[in-house]
């Protein structure tokens, strides 16, 4: 009997196949949000030390009531109205003497904070508090704090705060690093991010 | 002149679709590959917030995840409709926090466990107060690096009702 040759599989069908398991892929598939606003926890300090202290007018409170309301310096406040509020109070300036703050461009109002490393925003919630409410907050404090790091960046470098950052962890980046990040350190040094978080 | 006319055949040749499967399946793998799936199976609602000054989490490997919110609704049968904590696949008490950041420890490699971050991924809807639990056993387990985990979007979003 002579050979008989096998007949060809027919690979029609193999697209619609692998269109499929395509689909399939594309749909179950979740591309995962890892984004978010970074901070860092007080470590536990075991030591009773005398907690430093700090003048009234170098602290701006923030309070969230349980039914979300916020209270600034002990007065109702829209949400919408806290960043420029914070940046008042952190931009202020109002030191004297060796407190003064020579990039400040606030009001300079004695009763507001010194300078902004003197200035701490300290952030209290109550235990019925949302989230979302908490993260709108922290948000535009943090903002706050970031729209005067990019105010003092282009008055220094001409290149807002966050390029600055951007090109620092860019690995293509072809500039002096070291210099970079000396810049990025003065302004930090410049504008810390004092936000204390009261533990009730 | 035989010779020119042969290839007038008249139609069009049919094009060929022999590479298609080659070409599909390249999607297919490089979705595969760069896909990753979600590590845990969420058994509580996960709304994250919107918020606008946003970080990248860059090292994914770095990342532990804490999830936290109300049960689904398969679960508040079992686990009522406060709002819990989710470590791996399970759900989980605050207590359980510590002994979860350090197996979470335990598996990295030694010089990198300094730079574990852990991500709350927390529903909008929870209440501080279960987040203020999670924040004081990590401070007590000594992982001071978090991260709130937010959605890139406007914090108007985060309005009650707005979901």
């Amino acid at each position: 009997m002579a050979k008989r040759s096998a007949p060809e599989v027919n690979a029609g069908s193999m697209a619609d196949i692998a269109f499929l398991l395509l689909i399939f892929f594309l749909v179950t598939t979740t591309i995962e949000t890892d984004s978010g606003i970074s901070r860092k926890l007080p470590p536990i300090d075991e030591t009773n030390q005398e907690p430093p202290i700090i003048k009234e007018k170098n602290l701006f409170t923030v309070l969230i009531s349980k039914d979300n309301q916020l209270l600034v310096e002990e007065e109702l406040m829209e949400l919408k109205d806290l960043r420029k509020a914070a940046i008042e109070f952190l931009d202020n300036g109002g030191g004297q003497g060796e407190d003064a703050c020579s990039y400040c461009k606030g009001k300079k109002d004695p009763a507001s904070s010194d300078n902004p490393d003197k200035a701490i925003i300290s952030l209290k919630n109550e235990r019925e508090t949302t989230y979302a409410t908490y993260i709108s907050v922290q948000n535009e404090l943090v903002a706050a704090y970031n729209v005067l790091r990019d105010r003092r960046a282009q008055d220094l470098y001409g290149v807002s705060f966050k390029e600055m950052e951007k090109s620092y962890s860019d690995v293509n980046f072809t500039g002096n690093k070291e210099k970079l990040k000396e810049k990025i350190e003065k302004i930090k040094l410049e504008y810390p991010q004092k936000l204390s978080e009261v533990q009730n | 002149m035989s010779k020119f006319k042969k290839k007038k055949s008249g139609e069009l040749p049919a094009i060929s679709t022999a590479s298609l499967p080659d070409i599909v399946f390249m999607l297919l793998f490089f979705f595969m590959v760069a896909t990753v799936m979600r590590e845990n199976t969420l058994m509580i609602e996960n709304r994250l917030p919107s918020a606008t000054e946003v970080e990248k989490l860059d090292k994914k490997d770095l990342i532990m995840y804490i999830y936290a919110g109300q049960p689904q609704e398969r679960f508040q049968g079992k686990y009522g409709k406060e709002s819990r904590i989710q470590l791996n696949d399970k759900f989980a008490d605050v207590s359980d926090i510590q002994a979860f950041v350090a197996a979470e420890r335990a598996s990295k490699r030694e010089e990198l466990r300094d730079y574990l971050t852990a991500a709350l991924k927390v529903d909008k809807e929870a209440n501080m107060g279960l987040i203020g639990d999670i924040k004081q056993e990590l401070r007590k387990a000594n992982a001071l690096k978090i991260n709130y985990t937010t959605r890139e979007g406007d914090i108007s979003a985060n309005k009650k009702g707005n979901y």
